[in-house]
């Protein structure tokens, strides 16, 4: 793999940590499966592209970027909790309702960037190469983030919304409104995930319609790998996990499609992906086996 | 002062498994005063539990506390005047966190969280102080994960966590059941303890008539959603089971069904 390539995935890998992060929020902390997010991911990558676009401020369209999918996770929160819609169900529902909007915020199905001030230009002028930059600024991004999401939960806040997703009824006896909990986490969890949709547009100089189908995979694949490789027993090494799990999916992809012996080409992305996330899920079911299995003959 | 005034709950009414929980339930509890209550399955004893901690909302009657109408509040606006601790062990706490970080839910019970760190080091050491008093050396396991305690030791640190924050009347909800009679024992030792040194007012629903008779100063029987039985102070003194279980007949005219109830 080159140099680029290798950075490349580092960039994307660090990108998606910001993913992984939302979907560590729903999926682990609340114990929401959400699927929102192959719509946010679209959706703050179009607000971002159409007001940059529109002249603002690339900083300030990102920030307008992470509420519109603050938004998105609250109305999927409140067809749960409002009309008890199953969560999966009311996830699916708004992210369908999000192609739409999203094609109505750009008014055509790609809103190209190119040649536009981006939150990347005023860092351009230090000399660096573009492949050592992005993923330069994604570090402290995604650093950033993780420090605020592992402050956050080991806050009275964040705690009580941790006890909502794994005993919501101790929580309420404990006084904690397990609704408003619901609707916070989902709007920080697609915050994030519209974040890195704005970044990614800025990025790749481009948002685009289609460019959020299967993120929801891609986010939990980073969470399933990095719970797969390393202990997640605390918040500061679970949020940890999600960026380690996103990069190493991402060099796994790329080995995978690069290495000519396997014969693996682009299109056989989303098969890949599907392959490494059943195999990063049975790892703790085989390793337990294995290992009981060692013990066994050592008796 | 707890006063539950005409409750009435009705389950599925109108369907063939309509169930009439409570029938115009009244009973009053004077502050500082422990109450065990019996009754055999079905006898509404649970959902009277869940009429004060607010999970059942009375079709007709009120709950006051103080003075105050929380018929209608829900469980978490209420949860400032109501400390509870399940049957389940697996219920009143959260498996998945850490000892201490249960014990930070507990510590602002009822009471506006913020965005402030949960855990500090007063808050550390004040529950290490409050964990080294049940003498099972929890107070060097914070950082453990609660699904790492045993059933027993998990009741111990509910009953610490339900008594953190002060509150008008503390639910006990056949908090010993699922324990071994050794570990059983020992948890309701606590449980005196607790209510004594902190001049609690308590409601310890439990199956067993021995139990009932053995800790409180009052103890009240439910039949068919009403109280049937209700013996304090000298008259409940020297009571045995086989007393109340005459006294039961007397006045309902009735065999009791349930030999849960005996055995216990």
């Amino acid at each position: 793999m080159s140099l680029i390539a290798f950075l490349g995935a580092i960039e994307t890998g660090l990108l998606f940590g910001l993913v992984a992060f939302g979907v560590f929020l729903s999926f682990r902390v609340l114990n929401f499966p959400d699927l929102t997010v192959d719509g946010s991911l679209p959706l703050g990558a179009a607000v971002a592209a159409t007001l940059i676009v529109g002249g603002w401020n690339p900083y300030a369209a990102t920030f307008v970027a992470m509420l519109a999918g603050a938004l998105a996770g609250m109305v999927t929160a409140l067809l749960n909790i409002r009309l008890r819609i199953l969560h999966l169900l009311a996830s699916i529902l708004t992210m369908i309702g999000l192609w739409t909007i999203n094609l109505r915020i750009m008014g055509k199905p790609n809103q190209p960037l190119l040649g536009e001030v981006t939150i990347f230009t005023p860092f351009e002028g230090f000399g660096l190469p573009f492949y050592w930059l992005y993923p330069l600024v994604f570090v402290v991004v995604v650093v950033a983030a993780k420090l605020l999401v592992d402050a956050f939960l080991a806050s009275e806040i964040g705690l009580a919304m941790r006890a909502t997703g794994v005993n919501p009824r101790m929580a309420r006896a404990q006084g904690i409104r397990t609704d408003v909990m619901i609707l916070s986490g989902m709007a920080m969890s697609n915050a994030l995930v519209a974040l890195a949709g704005a970044l990614f547009a800025q990025v790749q100089g481009a948002a685009d319609i289609s460019m959020g189908v299967g993120v929801i995979v891609v986010g939990l694949a980073a969470v399933i790998l990095g719970e797969a490789v390393m202990s997640t027993r605390t918040i500061v090494l679970a949020t940890f996990a999600c960026i380690v799990g996103s990069i190493i999916y991402r060099l796994v992809i790329a080995v995978a499609l690069n290495a000519d012996f396997i014969g693996l080409q682009a299109q056989d992305l989303k098969l890949v992906t599907a392959v490494l996330v059943v195999l990063a899920m049975a790892l703790p079911a085989v390793r337990q086996r294995f290992l009981k299995g060692g013990g066994a003959r050592a008796t | 002062m707890i006063q539950v005034q005409d409750v009435d709950v009705t389950f599925n009414p109108g369907t063939v498994i309509e169930t009439r929980a409570l029938r115009a339930l009244a009973l009053t509890i004077p502050v500082g005063q422990f109450v065990t209550m019996i009754g055999s399955n079905g006898s509404g004893k649970s959902t009277l539990l869940n009429v004060l901690a607010g999970e059942v909302v009375a079709d007709s009657g009120q709950v006051v506390v103080d003075d105050e109408d929380v018929t209608r509040w829900t469980t978490s606006k209420r949860a400032g005047l109501v400390s509870r601790v399940f049957q389940d062990p697996m219920a009143g706490t959260c498996e998945g966190l850490t000892i201490e970080e249960n014990m930070a839910l507990a510590q602002v019970r009822g009471r506006p969280r913020r965005l402030r760190l949960a855990i500090g080091s007063n808050l550390r050491e004040r529950f290490r102080e409050r964990l080294a008093s049940l003498g099972l050396g929890l107070e060097s396991r914070l950082q453990d994960r609660m699904g790492l305690l045993s059933g027993g030791q998990r009741q111990a640190v509910s009953l610490v966590m339900a008594t953190l924050q002060p509150m008008k009347i503390l639910l006990l909800d056949e908090h010993t059941a699922a324990l071994d009679p050794k570990t059983a024992a020992f948890v309701m030792e606590l449980t005196d303890r607790f209510v004594e040194e902190g001049k609690l007012t308590a409601l310890l629903v439990t199956h067993s008539m021995r139990q009932a008779l053995d800790h409180g100063t009052r103890t009240v029987m439910l039949h068919e959603g009403q109280v049937v039985l209700d013996v304090a102070d000298q008259e409940r003194e020297g009571l045995e089971v086989t007393d109340l279980l005459q006294m039961f007949e007397k006045v309902r005219g009735d065999q009791l069904a349930d030999d849960s109830l005996l055995l216990g």
